[in-house]
Protein backbone atom coordinates (compact mmCIF):
# COMPACT_ATOMS: atom_id res chain seq x y z
CA UNK A 1 0.00 0.00 0.00
CA UNK A 2 3.00 2.16 0.82
CA UNK A 3 4.28 2.29 -2.75
CA UNK A 4 0.64 3.53 -4.24
CA UNK A 5 0.95 6.98 -3.09
CA UNK A 6 4.62 7.48 -5.22
CA UNK A 7 2.66 5.76 -8.17
CA UNK A 8 -0.38 7.77 -7.76
CA UNK A 9 1.74 10.92 -8.02
CA UNK A 10 3.88 10.82 -11.21
CA UNK A 11 0.49 9.68 -13.18
CA UNK A 12 -0.85 12.76 -11.14
CA UNK A 13 2.54 14.47 -12.53
CA UNK A 14 2.85 13.02 -15.80
CA UNK A 15 -1.23 14.09 -16.42
CA UNK A 16 -0.68 17.66 -15.55
CA UNK A 17 2.23 18.21 -17.68
CA UNK A 18 -0.01 16.98 -20.25
CA UNK A 19 -2.42 19.09 -20.16
CA UNK A 20 0.29 22.17 -19.70
CA UNK A 21 1.51 21.01 -22.88
CA UNK A 22 -2.01 20.96 -25.14
CA UNK A 23 -2.44 24.68 -24.44
CA UNK A 24 0.66 26.52 -26.35
CA UNK A 25 1.04 23.03 -28.48
CA UNK A 26 -2.97 23.96 -29.67
CA UNK A 27 -4.05 28.01 -29.33
CA UNK A 28 -2.44 29.03 -32.39
CA UNK A 29 -4.56 26.91 -34.69
CA UNK A 30 -7.81 27.88 -31.73
CA UNK A 31 -7.00 31.05 -32.56
CA UNK A 32 -7.10 31.15 -35.95
CA UNK A 33 -10.59 28.90 -35.85
CA UNK A 34 -11.97 31.67 -33.42
CA UNK A 35 -10.64 34.50 -36.01
CA UNK A 36 -12.25 32.71 -38.88
CA UNK A 37 -15.81 33.01 -36.79
CA UNK A 38 -15.08 36.99 -35.67
CA UNK A 39 -14.58 35.49 -32.44
CA UNK A 40 -12.00 36.99 -29.96
CA UNK A 41 -11.41 34.44 -27.06
CA UNK A 42 -10.41 35.94 -23.60
CA UNK A 43 -7.72 33.38 -21.82
CA UNK A 44 -9.73 31.23 -19.85
CA UNK A 45 -11.93 30.17 -23.25
CA UNK A 46 -8.93 29.86 -24.87
CA UNK A 47 -7.64 27.95 -22.47
CA UNK A 48 -10.79 25.58 -22.75
CA UNK A 49 -11.03 25.65 -26.51
CA UNK A 50 -7.72 24.56 -26.45
CA UNK A 51 -8.88 21.42 -24.42
CA UNK A 52 -11.48 20.27 -26.91
CA UNK A 53 -10.42 20.69 -30.19
CA UNK A 54 -11.77 18.64 -33.06
CA UNK A 55 -8.37 17.88 -34.82
CA UNK A 56 -5.91 19.23 -32.48
CA UNK A 57 -1.74 18.89 -32.58
CA UNK A 58 -2.09 17.44 -29.45
CA UNK A 59 -5.07 16.14 -28.05
CA UNK A 60 -5.73 16.15 -24.17
CA UNK A 61 -5.57 13.26 -21.90
CA UNK A 62 -9.79 13.14 -21.49
CA UNK A 63 -10.12 13.42 -25.32
CA UNK A 64 -8.06 10.51 -25.43
CA UNK A 65 -9.36 8.41 -22.73
CA UNK A 66 -12.75 9.53 -24.33
CA UNK A 67 -11.85 7.67 -27.32
CA UNK A 68 -10.21 4.50 -25.98
CA UNK A 69 -13.13 3.87 -24.02
CA UNK A 70 -15.61 4.24 -27.35
CA UNK A 71 -13.44 2.19 -29.21
CA UNK A 72 -13.20 -0.45 -27.12
CA UNK A 73 -15.75 -1.07 -24.47
CA UNK A 74 -18.64 0.90 -26.93
CA UNK A 75 -18.37 -0.56 -30.19
CA UNK A 76 -18.54 -3.92 -31.09
CA UNK A 77 -15.32 -5.79 -31.17
CA UNK A 78 -16.12 -6.91 -34.82
CA UNK A 79 -16.30 -3.42 -35.77
CA UNK A 80 -13.78 -1.73 -38.16
CA UNK A 81 -13.40 1.14 -35.63
CA UNK A 82 -12.70 -1.03 -32.55
CA UNK A 83 -9.44 -0.80 -30.97
CA UNK A 84 -10.53 -4.81 -29.61
CA UNK A 85 -10.41 -5.57 -33.14
CA UNK A 86 -7.06 -4.28 -34.12
CA UNK A 87 -5.54 -4.71 -30.99
CA UNK A 88 -6.60 -8.33 -31.73
CA UNK A 89 -4.68 -8.70 -35.13
CA UNK A 90 -1.61 -7.28 -33.61
CA UNK A 91 -1.81 -9.43 -30.91
CA UNK A 92 -1.69 -12.73 -33.04
CA UNK A 93 0.98 -11.38 -35.09
CA UNK A 94 3.04 -10.44 -32.30
CA UNK A 95 2.32 -14.10 -31.08
CA UNK A 96 3.29 -15.67 -34.00
CA UNK A 97 6.51 -13.59 -34.45
CA UNK A 98 7.28 -14.06 -30.52
CA UNK A 99 7.15 -17.83 -31.35
CA UNK A 100 9.34 -18.04 -34.21
CA UNK A 101 11.82 -15.34 -32.62
CA UNK A 102 12.10 -17.41 -29.46
CA UNK A 103 12.70 -20.70 -31.28
CA UNK A 104 14.69 -19.03 -33.57
CA UNK A 105 17.12 -17.12 -30.70
CA UNK A 106 17.00 -20.81 -28.45
CA UNK A 107 18.17 -22.68 -31.31
CA UNK A 108 20.82 -20.15 -32.64
CA UNK A 109 21.97 -19.65 -28.79
CA UNK A 110 22.43 -23.43 -28.63
CA UNK A 111 24.54 -23.84 -31.78
CA UNK A 112 26.64 -20.89 -30.96
CA UNK A 113 27.43 -22.64 -27.18
CA UNK A 114 28.71 -25.56 -28.77
CA UNK A 115 29.81 -24.68 -31.87
CA UNK A 116 32.55 -22.38 -32.14
CA UNK A 117 32.17 -22.57 -35.95
CA UNK A 118 29.07 -20.80 -35.45
CA UNK A 119 30.03 -18.65 -32.91
CA UNK A 120 33.01 -17.01 -35.36
CA UNK A 121 30.25 -17.04 -38.44
CA UNK A 122 26.65 -16.53 -36.93
CA UNK A 123 27.14 -14.32 -34.00
CA UNK A 124 28.65 -10.90 -36.15
CA UNK A 125 25.64 -11.03 -38.08
CA UNK A 126 22.72 -11.18 -35.12
CA UNK A 127 24.73 -8.26 -33.71
CA UNK A 128 24.92 -6.49 -37.68
CA UNK A 129 21.07 -7.76 -37.93
CA UNK A 130 20.18 -5.28 -35.14
CA UNK A 131 21.65 -2.10 -36.44
CA UNK A 132 19.44 -2.23 -39.35
CA UNK A 133 16.67 0.31 -38.83
CA UNK A 134 13.31 -2.45 -38.97
CA UNK A 135 11.50 0.72 -40.93
CA UNK A 136 13.96 0.11 -44.00
CA UNK A 137 13.69 -3.75 -43.89
CA UNK A 138 10.05 -4.21 -43.13
CA UNK A 139 8.72 -3.56 -46.69
CA UNK A 140 11.36 -5.31 -48.29
CA UNK A 141 10.09 -8.24 -46.10
CA UNK A 142 6.67 -7.91 -47.40
CA UNK A 143 7.28 -7.22 -50.80
CA UNK A 144 9.25 -10.49 -50.81
CA UNK A 145 6.99 -12.57 -49.19
CA UNK A 146 4.09 -11.40 -51.38
CA UNK A 147 6.64 -12.18 -54.44
CA UNK A 148 7.00 -16.07 -53.58
CA UNK A 149 3.33 -16.21 -52.99
CA UNK A 150 1.91 -15.54 -49.38
CA UNK A 151 -0.98 -14.03 -49.02
CA UNK A 152 -1.78 -11.58 -46.69
CA UNK A 153 0.29 -9.22 -44.19
CA UNK A 154 0.00 -12.11 -40.88
CA UNK A 155 3.55 -14.17 -42.13
CA UNK A 156 5.46 -10.77 -43.30
CA UNK A 157 4.25 -8.98 -40.01
CA UNK A 158 5.30 -12.43 -38.04
CA UNK A 159 8.70 -12.19 -39.51
CA UNK A 160 9.36 -8.52 -38.36
CA UNK A 161 8.59 -9.05 -35.27
CA UNK A 162 10.86 -12.38 -34.74
CA UNK A 163 13.46 -10.18 -36.57
CA UNK A 164 13.07 -7.64 -33.48
CA UNK A 165 12.77 -10.54 -30.70
CA UNK A 166 15.25 -13.37 -31.22
CA UNK A 167 18.33 -11.43 -30.61
CA UNK A 168 17.19 -10.54 -26.70
CA UNK A 169 16.84 -14.36 -26.22
CA UNK A 170 19.87 -15.60 -28.33
CA UNK A 171 22.00 -13.43 -26.18
CA UNK A 172 20.36 -14.09 -22.82
CA UNK A 173 20.06 -17.71 -23.93
CA UNK A 174 24.15 -18.01 -24.63
CA UNK A 175 24.80 -16.17 -21.28
CA UNK A 176 22.53 -19.17 -19.15
CA UNK A 177 23.82 -21.96 -20.88
CA UNK A 178 27.57 -20.65 -20.53
CA UNK A 179 26.72 -19.76 -16.82
CA UNK A 180 27.58 -23.15 -15.11
CA UNK A 181 30.89 -22.84 -14.00
CA UNK A 182 33.83 -25.48 -14.44
CA UNK A 183 33.17 -27.24 -11.46
CA UNK A 184 29.54 -28.08 -11.95
CA UNK A 185 31.29 -29.21 -15.38
CA UNK A 186 33.65 -31.08 -13.68
CA UNK A 187 31.14 -32.64 -11.33
CA UNK A 188 29.01 -34.50 -14.26
CA UNK A 189 32.38 -35.33 -15.55
CA UNK A 190 33.12 -37.39 -12.77
CA UNK A 191 29.90 -39.05 -13.14
CA UNK A 192 30.66 -39.74 -16.96
CA UNK A 193 27.79 -37.80 -18.77
CA UNK A 194 27.09 -37.85 -22.23
CA UNK A 195 27.33 -34.51 -23.60
CA UNK A 196 23.02 -34.71 -24.07
CA UNK A 197 23.03 -34.83 -20.43
CA UNK A 198 25.50 -32.09 -19.79
CA UNK A 199 22.62 -30.25 -21.50
CA UNK A 200 19.57 -31.73 -20.53
CA UNK A 201 20.49 -31.80 -16.48
CA UNK A 202 22.42 -28.66 -15.94
CA UNK A 203 23.00 -25.90 -19.19
CA UNK A 204 19.25 -26.14 -19.86
CA UNK A 205 17.86 -25.44 -16.22
CA UNK A 206 20.72 -23.14 -15.57
CA UNK A 207 19.79 -20.70 -18.34
CA UNK A 208 15.99 -20.37 -17.10
CA UNK A 209 16.56 -17.85 -15.24
CA UNK A 210 18.19 -16.11 -18.21
CA UNK A 211 15.20 -16.96 -20.71
CA UNK A 212 12.67 -15.58 -18.54
CA UNK A 213 14.47 -12.19 -18.87
CA UNK A 214 15.23 -12.09 -22.34
CA UNK A 215 11.55 -13.05 -22.84
CA UNK A 216 10.11 -10.36 -21.13
CA UNK A 217 12.35 -8.11 -23.45
CA UNK A 218 11.34 -9.94 -26.20
CA UNK A 219 7.81 -10.22 -26.13
CA UNK A 220 7.78 -5.96 -26.34
CA UNK A 221 10.72 -6.30 -28.89
CA UNK A 222 8.02 -8.63 -30.75
CA UNK A 223 5.26 -5.90 -30.30
CA UNK A 224 7.07 -2.84 -31.98
CA UNK A 225 7.83 -4.72 -34.61
CA UNK A 226 4.66 -5.93 -35.09
CA UNK A 227 3.30 -2.25 -34.97
CA UNK A 228 6.58 -1.19 -37.48
CA UNK A 229 5.42 -4.12 -39.60
CA UNK A 230 1.90 -2.59 -39.66
CA UNK A 231 3.07 0.96 -40.48
CA UNK A 232 4.75 1.40 -43.83
CA UNK A 233 2.82 -1.07 -45.75
CA UNK A 234 -0.26 0.01 -46.40
CA UNK A 235 -1.88 -2.59 -43.63
CA UNK A 236 -5.82 -1.78 -43.07
CA UNK A 237 -6.05 -3.49 -39.95
CA UNK A 238 -4.21 -3.92 -36.62
CA UNK A 239 -2.75 -1.10 -34.38
CA UNK A 240 -0.47 0.17 -36.84
CA UNK A 241 -2.55 0.95 -39.21
CA UNK A 242 -4.61 2.75 -37.06
CA UNK A 243 -1.67 5.02 -36.41
CA UNK A 244 -1.10 5.07 -39.99
CA UNK A 245 -4.70 6.20 -40.82
CA UNK A 246 -5.21 8.74 -38.26
CA UNK A 247 -2.18 10.06 -39.57
CA UNK A 248 -3.29 10.44 -43.26
CA UNK A 249 -6.75 11.20 -41.78
CA UNK A 250 -5.25 14.11 -39.29
CA UNK A 251 -6.71 12.60 -36.99
CA UNK A 252 -3.86 12.86 -34.10
CA UNK A 253 -6.28 11.07 -31.34
CA UNK A 254 -7.03 8.08 -33.43
CA UNK A 255 -3.43 8.10 -32.93
CA UNK A 256 -2.81 8.89 -29.38
CA UNK A 257 -5.57 6.47 -28.67
CA UNK A 258 -3.99 3.57 -31.01
CA UNK A 259 -0.69 4.73 -29.08
CA UNK A 260 -2.16 4.14 -25.70
CA UNK A 261 -3.49 0.73 -27.05
CA UNK A 262 -0.38 -0.63 -27.84
CA UNK A 263 1.28 0.37 -24.78
CA UNK A 264 -1.28 -1.24 -23.08
CA UNK A 265 -0.85 -4.07 -24.64
CA UNK A 266 3.22 -4.88 -24.23
CA UNK A 267 2.57 -3.72 -20.17
CA UNK A 268 -0.12 -7.14 -20.33
CA UNK A 269 2.29 -8.89 -22.26
CA UNK A 270 5.07 -8.01 -20.07
CA UNK A 271 3.16 -8.55 -16.59
CA UNK A 272 2.10 -12.22 -18.35
CA UNK A 273 5.90 -12.91 -18.88
CA UNK A 274 6.36 -12.15 -14.97
CA UNK A 275 4.04 -13.78 -14.00
CA UNK A 276 4.84 -16.93 -15.96
CA UNK A 277 8.51 -16.66 -14.44
CA UNK A 278 7.89 -16.76 -10.98
CA UNK A 279 5.39 -19.50 -11.16
CA UNK A 280 8.25 -21.49 -12.93
CA UNK A 281 11.32 -20.21 -11.11
CA UNK A 282 8.82 -21.74 -7.56
CA UNK A 283 7.73 -24.78 -9.31
CA UNK A 284 11.41 -25.19 -10.31
CA UNK A 285 12.52 -24.32 -6.74
CA UNK A 286 14.63 -21.23 -7.61
CA UNK A 287 12.59 -18.58 -6.10
CA UNK A 288 12.38 -18.26 -2.50
CA UNK B 1 46.04 -53.64 -1.30
CA UNK B 2 47.10 -50.70 -3.10
CA UNK B 3 44.10 -48.79 -4.49
CA UNK B 4 45.90 -46.14 -5.87
CA UNK B 5 49.45 -46.13 -7.14
CA UNK B 6 51.65 -43.28 -7.86
CA UNK B 7 55.06 -43.39 -9.68
CA UNK B 8 57.08 -40.68 -10.98
CA UNK B 9 54.38 -38.90 -11.82
CA UNK B 10 54.98 -35.58 -13.45
CA UNK B 11 52.25 -33.22 -14.69
CA UNK B 12 53.68 -29.82 -16.72
CA UNK B 13 51.11 -26.76 -17.72
CA UNK B 14 52.40 -25.03 -20.43
CA UNK B 15 50.79 -21.12 -20.13
CA UNK B 16 52.22 -18.12 -21.44
CA UNK B 17 54.67 -17.50 -18.83
CA UNK B 18 56.28 -20.49 -19.25
CA UNK B 19 56.01 -24.51 -18.10
CA UNK B 20 54.31 -24.84 -14.81
CA UNK B 21 55.70 -27.82 -12.70
CA UNK B 22 51.85 -28.69 -11.22
CA UNK B 23 53.75 -32.09 -10.29
CA UNK B 24 56.83 -33.33 -10.07
CA UNK B 25 58.50 -37.04 -9.06
CA UNK B 26 55.41 -37.67 -7.00
CA UNK B 27 55.77 -41.23 -5.86
CA UNK B 28 52.67 -42.41 -3.85
CA UNK B 29 50.60 -45.57 -2.61
CA UNK B 30 47.31 -45.60 -1.22
CA UNK B 31 46.06 -48.78 0.51
CA UNK B 32 42.33 -49.96 1.12
CA UNK B 33 40.53 -48.15 3.39
CA UNK B 34 43.26 -45.63 4.29
CA UNK B 35 42.12 -41.92 5.01
CA UNK B 36 45.13 -39.88 3.30
CA UNK B 37 45.24 -36.12 3.76
CA UNK B 38 47.19 -33.98 1.41
CA UNK B 39 48.26 -30.88 2.77
CA UNK B 40 50.45 -27.91 1.56
CA UNK B 41 50.30 -24.29 0.85
CA UNK B 42 48.40 -22.68 -2.69
CA UNK B 43 50.06 -24.57 -6.11
CA UNK B 44 51.66 -27.55 -3.98
CA UNK B 45 49.79 -29.61 -6.44
CA UNK B 46 47.64 -31.41 -3.54
CA UNK B 47 44.51 -30.41 -5.27
CA UNK B 48 45.69 -31.54 -8.94
CA UNK B 49 47.01 -35.08 -7.87
CA UNK B 50 43.53 -35.80 -6.81
CA UNK B 51 42.20 -34.44 -10.65
CA UNK B 52 44.69 -36.71 -11.84
CA UNK B 53 43.30 -39.55 -9.64
CA UNK B 54 39.72 -38.69 -11.05
CA UNK B 55 40.79 -38.35 -14.70
CA UNK B 56 40.02 -34.56 -14.35
CA UNK B 57 43.68 -33.60 -15.17
CA UNK B 58 46.07 -36.34 -17.73
CA UNK B 59 49.20 -36.33 -16.01
CA UNK B 60 52.31 -35.86 -18.48
CA UNK B 61 54.73 -38.28 -16.87
CA UNK B 62 55.24 -40.93 -15.01
CA UNK B 63 52.49 -43.36 -13.70
CA UNK B 64 49.17 -43.35 -12.30
CA UNK B 65 46.91 -46.59 -11.53
CA UNK B 66 43.54 -46.29 -10.10
CA UNK B 67 42.08 -50.03 -8.41
CA UNK B 68 44.87 -51.11 -10.73
CA UNK B 69 43.66 -49.16 -14.08
CA UNK B 70 44.22 -46.03 -15.85
CA UNK B 71 42.18 -42.86 -13.77
CA UNK B 72 39.88 -42.95 -17.05
CA UNK B 73 38.85 -46.49 -16.81
CA UNK B 74 38.90 -46.37 -13.02
CA UNK B 75 35.90 -43.47 -13.60
CA UNK B 76 34.12 -45.36 -15.51
CA UNK B 77 34.06 -47.99 -13.64
CA UNK B 78 32.65 -45.84 -10.96
CA UNK B 79 35.50 -46.39 -8.94
CA UNK B 80 35.12 -42.91 -7.46
CA UNK B 81 32.74 -40.14 -5.86
CA UNK B 82 34.21 -36.72 -6.01
CA UNK B 83 33.56 -33.73 -3.39
CA UNK B 84 34.21 -30.31 -4.20
CA UNK B 85 35.16 -27.42 -2.17
CA UNK B 86 31.52 -25.92 -3.02
CA UNK B 87 28.79 -28.14 -2.37
CA UNK B 88 27.27 -27.39 -5.78
CA UNK B 89 24.07 -28.66 -5.38
CA UNK B 90 21.90 -27.37 -8.37
CA UNK B 91 19.16 -24.74 -6.69
CA UNK B 92 16.29 -26.08 -8.91
CA UNK B 93 16.14 -29.47 -7.18
CA UNK B 94 15.38 -30.94 -3.92
CA UNK B 95 18.48 -32.63 -1.86
CA UNK B 96 16.61 -35.88 -2.97
CA UNK B 97 17.01 -34.71 -6.70
CA UNK B 98 20.30 -33.81 -6.31
CA UNK B 99 21.69 -37.03 -4.86
CA UNK B 100 19.75 -39.02 -7.70
CA UNK B 101 21.70 -36.87 -10.30
CA UNK B 102 24.71 -39.32 -10.65
CA UNK B 103 21.94 -42.02 -10.03
CA UNK B 104 20.06 -41.09 -13.30
CA UNK B 105 22.62 -40.48 -15.34
CA UNK B 106 24.42 -43.80 -14.71
CA UNK B 107 21.34 -45.13 -15.15
CA UNK B 108 19.72 -46.46 -12.02
CA UNK B 109 16.66 -47.82 -12.12
CA UNK B 110 14.00 -45.93 -9.78
CA UNK B 111 13.59 -48.37 -7.30
CA UNK B 112 17.35 -48.64 -6.53
CA UNK B 113 17.70 -44.71 -6.60
CA UNK B 114 15.35 -44.37 -4.78
CA UNK B 115 16.44 -46.82 -2.06
CA UNK B 116 20.02 -45.55 -2.20
CA UNK B 117 18.88 -41.93 -1.59
CA UNK B 118 17.64 -43.26 1.96
CA UNK B 119 20.69 -44.62 2.55
CA UNK B 120 22.98 -42.72 2.02
CA UNK B 121 20.89 -39.05 3.67
CA UNK B 122 20.75 -41.45 6.67
CA UNK B 123 24.57 -41.93 6.36
CA UNK B 124 25.30 -38.40 5.87
CA UNK B 125 22.48 -37.79 8.99
CA UNK B 126 20.13 -35.71 6.64
CA UNK B 127 17.03 -38.07 6.91
CA UNK B 128 14.09 -35.99 6.50
CA UNK B 129 15.88 -33.18 4.31
CA UNK B 130 15.35 -35.17 0.92
CA UNK B 131 12.36 -32.75 -0.54
CA UNK B 132 13.91 -29.79 0.95
CA UNK B 133 15.38 -26.90 -1.47
CA UNK B 134 19.09 -26.47 -1.45
CA UNK B 135 19.07 -23.00 -0.48
CA UNK B 136 17.04 -24.03 2.45
CA UNK B 137 20.00 -26.05 4.40
CA UNK B 138 22.83 -24.29 5.95
CA UNK B 139 26.31 -24.84 4.31
CA UNK B 140 27.81 -27.38 6.67
CA UNK B 141 24.31 -29.30 5.78
CA UNK B 142 24.54 -28.67 2.12
CA UNK B 143 27.88 -30.13 2.41
CA UNK B 144 27.25 -32.70 4.09
CA UNK B 145 24.46 -33.97 0.97
CA UNK B 146 27.21 -33.11 -1.60
CA UNK B 147 28.89 -35.72 0.23
CA UNK B 148 25.88 -38.16 0.18
CA UNK B 149 25.78 -37.60 -3.15
CA UNK B 150 29.75 -38.79 -4.20
CA UNK B 151 28.47 -41.83 -1.59
CA UNK B 152 25.28 -42.19 -3.87
CA UNK B 153 26.78 -44.75 -6.43
CA UNK B 154 28.61 -46.52 -3.78
CA UNK B 155 32.04 -45.97 -4.93
CA UNK B 156 35.14 -47.53 -3.20
CA UNK B 157 37.22 -44.39 -3.29
CA UNK B 158 36.15 -40.79 -1.71
CA UNK B 159 38.03 -37.89 -3.34
CA UNK B 160 37.37 -34.85 -1.25
CA UNK B 161 39.06 -31.14 -2.17
CA UNK B 162 38.95 -29.36 0.66
CA UNK B 163 35.17 -29.72 1.45
CA UNK B 164 35.34 -28.41 4.60
CA UNK B 165 37.26 -24.95 3.44
CA UNK B 166 34.62 -22.79 3.32
CA UNK B 167 32.85 -23.72 6.86
CA UNK B 168 33.37 -22.17 10.21
CA UNK B 169 35.68 -24.19 12.27
CA UNK B 170 32.49 -25.14 14.83
CA UNK B 171 30.60 -26.42 12.03
CA UNK B 172 33.79 -28.07 10.81
CA UNK B 173 34.93 -29.56 13.90
CA UNK B 174 31.28 -31.40 13.91
CA UNK B 175 31.40 -32.29 10.23
CA UNK B 176 35.17 -34.09 10.93
CA UNK B 177 33.77 -36.05 13.81
CA UNK B 178 31.08 -37.01 11.30
CA UNK B 179 33.25 -38.09 8.00
CA UNK B 180 35.65 -40.17 10.41
CA UNK B 181 32.26 -42.29 11.69
CA UNK B 182 31.08 -42.27 8.26
CA UNK B 183 34.19 -43.73 7.01
CA UNK B 184 34.67 -46.50 9.91
CA UNK B 185 30.99 -47.38 8.93
CA UNK B 186 31.98 -47.57 4.93
CA UNK B 187 35.27 -48.48 4.99
CA UNK B 188 36.00 -46.60 2.25
CA UNK B 189 39.55 -45.57 0.39
CA UNK B 190 39.44 -41.63 1.08
CA UNK B 191 41.67 -39.11 -0.45
CA UNK B 192 41.19 -35.75 1.18
CA UNK B 193 42.86 -32.27 0.60
CA UNK B 194 43.32 -29.65 3.24
CA UNK B 195 45.02 -26.83 4.15
CA UNK B 196 44.34 -27.20 8.11
CA UNK B 197 47.15 -28.62 9.78
CA UNK B 198 44.97 -30.24 13.15
CA UNK B 199 42.03 -31.47 10.33
CA UNK B 200 44.70 -33.39 8.46
CA UNK B 201 46.21 -35.06 11.69
CA UNK B 202 42.41 -35.64 12.83
CA UNK B 203 41.45 -37.09 10.11
CA UNK B 204 44.34 -39.14 9.14
CA UNK B 205 45.75 -42.41 8.92
CA UNK B 206 48.25 -41.30 6.05
CA UNK B 207 49.69 -37.45 6.28
CA UNK B 208 51.24 -36.25 2.66
CA UNK B 209 52.78 -33.13 3.09
CA UNK B 210 53.57 -31.48 0.00
CA UNK B 211 55.54 -28.14 -1.53
CA UNK B 212 55.36 -26.00 -4.32
CA UNK B 213 57.26 -24.90 -7.30
CA UNK B 214 57.32 -27.85 -8.45
CA UNK B 215 54.79 -29.33 -6.75
CA UNK B 216 56.23 -32.59 -4.76
CA UNK B 217 55.75 -34.68 -1.59
CA UNK B 218 57.84 -33.67 1.12
CA UNK B 219 57.16 -36.30 3.75
CA UNK B 220 54.36 -38.94 4.05
CA UNK B 221 53.46 -39.65 8.00
CA UNK B 222 51.84 -43.00 8.85
CA UNK B 223 49.42 -41.81 11.98
CA UNK B 224 50.41 -43.46 14.92
CA UNK B 225 46.96 -42.51 16.33
CA UNK B 226 44.19 -45.12 16.81
CA UNK B 227 41.35 -45.00 14.51
CA UNK B 228 38.59 -44.06 16.96
CA UNK B 229 39.13 -40.46 17.73
CA UNK B 230 37.24 -38.25 20.23
CA UNK B 231 37.77 -34.75 19.41
CA UNK B 232 39.69 -34.14 22.75
CA UNK B 233 42.26 -36.32 21.33
CA UNK B 234 43.85 -32.95 19.70
CA UNK B 235 45.02 -32.30 23.09
CA UNK B 236 47.14 -35.69 23.64
CA UNK B 237 51.18 -35.75 22.79
CA UNK B 238 50.46 -37.97 20.35
CA UNK B 239 48.46 -35.76 18.42
CA UNK B 240 50.77 -32.72 18.92
CA UNK B 241 53.91 -34.87 18.25
CA UNK B 242 52.49 -35.50 14.39
CA UNK B 243 51.32 -32.13 14.02
CA UNK B 244 54.78 -30.45 14.74
CA UNK B 245 56.36 -33.31 12.22
CA UNK B 246 53.64 -32.19 9.73
CA UNK B 247 54.93 -28.61 10.74
CA UNK B 248 58.15 -29.30 10.04
CA UNK B 249 57.91 -31.33 7.12
CA UNK B 250 55.87 -27.64 5.29
CA UNK B 251 59.18 -25.75 6.23
CA UNK B 252 61.52 -28.12 4.67
CA UNK B 253 59.46 -27.68 1.70
CA UNK B 254 60.10 -24.16 1.79
CA UNK B 255 55.84 -23.70 2.29
CA UNK B 256 56.30 -20.53 4.54
CA UNK B 257 58.05 -18.46 1.61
Amino acid sequence: MRSVLPVLTVIAALLALWYIAVVPMNAARAVEQAARSDVTLGTADLIRATMDMERPRLPSPHQVFAELWDSTVEKKVTSKRSLVFHGWITLGATLWGFALGVSLGIALAVGIVYSRVMEMSVMPWAVISQTIPIVALAPMIIVLSSSVGIEGRGVPKAIISAYLCFFPVLVGMVKGLRSPDQMQLDLLKTYGASGAAVFWKLRLPSSVPYLFTSLKIGIAAALVGTIVGELPTGAIRGLGARILIGDQFGNPIMIWSALFAAAILAGALVTLMSLLQSVTLKRMGMAR
Amino acid sequence: MTVIEAKSLDLTFQTNDGPVHALKGVDLQIGKGEFVSFIGPSGCGKTTFLRCVAALETPTGGSLTVNGMSPDEARRSRAYGYVFQAAGLYPWRTIARNIKLPLEIMGFDRAAQERRVDEVLKLVDLEGFGSKYPWQLSGGMQQRASIARALAFDADILLMDEPFGALDEIVRDHLNEQLLALWARTEKTIGFVTHSIPEAVYLSTKIVVMSPRPGRITDIIDSPLPKERPLDIRDTPEFLAVAHRVREGLRAGHAYD
